[in-house]
């Protein structure tokens, strides 16, 4: 069995704790946690771009912070907690304020960018509950959207953030 | 765009690490993973065993007295970033990480890493070498402790032996009545700097320059510090000390023209560069200097 043979590779169980819960997969230690995440647990919201850390498509949470899924091996992420795209939406299947406002504010247009820049964001105004624009900017500077001009999702941050503390207040 | 297969070990002690090190030629040490990954699934790099330090909690230590900054293999940039304390001791430390990637890289990425990866983009080999700092590593054979000037010897590569690890970098505190800055022009906020330069200026009691020193990032292939004290031999920071300055550090530079920009560009930011941040350094030691008359 050579080592370039991939079918002959040997795998590992694994534990990956993922929006709350836990999914056993057994995996290659090279397998790439975004690649985990879409291939081996089926949660494919996470998107894959440049895979060497540049687009921020594949943005997850990591114990609530922000990270790159493409520059992280799923072997070892088993002491930690994920959040995706899809833990933002609430357990009743209403949106996050984050998901509200991008559709309120077209802070979206082929989606591709767009699970990085909702979990970034998210994570952002919990951080900075009331970001200027100048900060709003920065909050997203490590995203790349092919579509959109920026524009409509700095403007979603600034719906975020203000949805998120008309909820937080009430 | 995948890595190649390799073995893959996370041990919970040092001694196991350095001993799985020291028994496997060719393995790699994992830390964040922000520059080894991408090398991995660009496959320009290929390693037959990882092994994965981020289990050695023992590593993660920020320790912060008068004599200067401690921190561990497994310190994250924005841990170190968000250090008050290590603010507070050496400023600089702050003043580049905030130029290091991009806040999601930084929640990954180690200082020490960086450190070790030794890209001459990169911020904080520059600022070990300005702080005159050193980098404590270990091997199944014990530990030492190499000058932050022994340490960069070529681009991506330090006088670490293959199986050791670093488990601690210091940077000392800054001198009293001196003062720093840090800037760089990149393409973009968050991307690997054009041009970086940092500078460290100290004063004395009557406000003249006694010490000047800048370090530059990405227009040599190791982390270039020059001594620039001799262009303020009246003491002044004025028109004439600084474009000396400029002077003198450019003849110490090797501006190297690729996709990014041409040599005589990046000669030019260095030049200007230099200036600013004397400039700016002179006022921060000043303004740290009054806010201590005044405490
Ligand atoms: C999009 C992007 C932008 C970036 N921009 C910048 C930037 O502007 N400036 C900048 O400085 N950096 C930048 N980086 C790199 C980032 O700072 C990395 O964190 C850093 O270069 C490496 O640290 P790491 O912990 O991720 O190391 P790893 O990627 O885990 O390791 C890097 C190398 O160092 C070795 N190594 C790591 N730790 C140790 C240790 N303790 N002992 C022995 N060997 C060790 C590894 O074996 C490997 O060869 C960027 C990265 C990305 C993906
Ligand atoms: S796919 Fe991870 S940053 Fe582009
Ligand atoms: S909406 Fe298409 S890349 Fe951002």
């Amino acid at each position: 069995m050579s080592m370039t043979d991939p079918i002959s590779e040997e795998t590992h169980p694994v534990r990956l704790r993922v929006n709350g819960i836990s999914y056993d997969i057994d995996i290659p230690p090279r397998r790439l946690l975004s690649d985990a995440l879409r291939h081996d647990i089926g949660l494919t919201g996470t998107h894959v771009g440049c895979e060497h850390g540049v687009c921020g498509a594949c943005t997850i949470l990591v114990d609530g912070k922000p990270t790159r899924a493409c520059l992280m091996f799923a072997i070892g992420a088993q002491d930690v907690e994920i959040t995706t795209v899809e833990g933002l939406t609430r357990q009743d299947g209403t949106l996050a304020p984050v998901q509200q406002a991008f559709k309120d504010c077209h802070g979206l247009q082929c989606g591709f960018c767009t699970p990085g820049f909702l979990t970034t964001i998210a994570a952002g105004i919990s951080d900075n509950p009331d970001p200027d624009q100048e900060q709003a900017r920065e909050m997203i500077a490590g995203n790349l959207c092919r579509c959109t001009g920026y524009q409509n999702i700095v403007a979603s941050v600034l719906r975020a953030a203000e949805l998120q503390r008309e909820e937080d207040a009430s | 765009m995948k890595p190649a297969p390799f073995r893959y070990e996370r041990p919970e002690t040092l001694d196991r690490a350095l001993a799985a090190l020291a028994a496997e030629p060719g393995a790699k040490v994992l830390a964040g993973g922000q520059s080894l990954i991408p090398l991995m699934s660009m496959r320009l790099s290929s390693v037959p065993l990882l092994i994965d330090i981020n289990g050695l909690s023992d590593l993660a230590h920020i320790t912060v007295d008068e004599t200067g900054v401690r921190f561990g293999a497994i310190v994250r940039h924005s841990d170190l970033l968000e250090h008050g304390g290590a603010r507070e001791v050496q400023p600089l430390i702050a003043a580049a990480l905030a130029h290091v990637a991009h806040p999601t890289i930084r929640n990954r990425g180690t200082t020490v890493g960086s450190i070790v990866h030794a890209d001459a983009s990169g911020e904080m080999p520059m600022i070990l070498c300005l702080t005159g700092g050193s980098l404590t590593v270990a091997s199944t054979q014990g530990r030492r402790e190499i000058a932050a000037t022994d340490l960069f010897i070529g681009p991506l590569e330090t006088s670490l032996e293959a199986e050791e690890i670093a488990v601690e970098a210091f940077m000392p505190a800054l001198a009293a009545g001196s003062g720093i800055a840090y800037d760089e022009i990149a393409r973009r906020h968050g991307d690997y700097a054009l041009c970086g330069v940092g500078a460290v200026v100290t004063l004395d009691e009557q406000g003249r320059v006694t010490h000047a020193r800048t370090g530059y990032v990405s227009v040599s292939e190791t982390p270039v510090i020059v001594d620039v004290t001799e262009c303020f031999d009246e003491g002044q920071v004025d028109e004439r000390s600084l474009t000396a300055a400029g002077e003198l550090a450019l003849g110490q530079l090797d501006p190297e023209t690729d996709i990014h920009g041409t040599s005589d560009y990046r000669a030019q930011l260095a030049r200007s560069l230099t200036a600013r941040v004397l400039r700016t350094a002179h006022e921060d030691a000043r303004a740290r200097g009054a806010q201590k008359v005044s405490a």
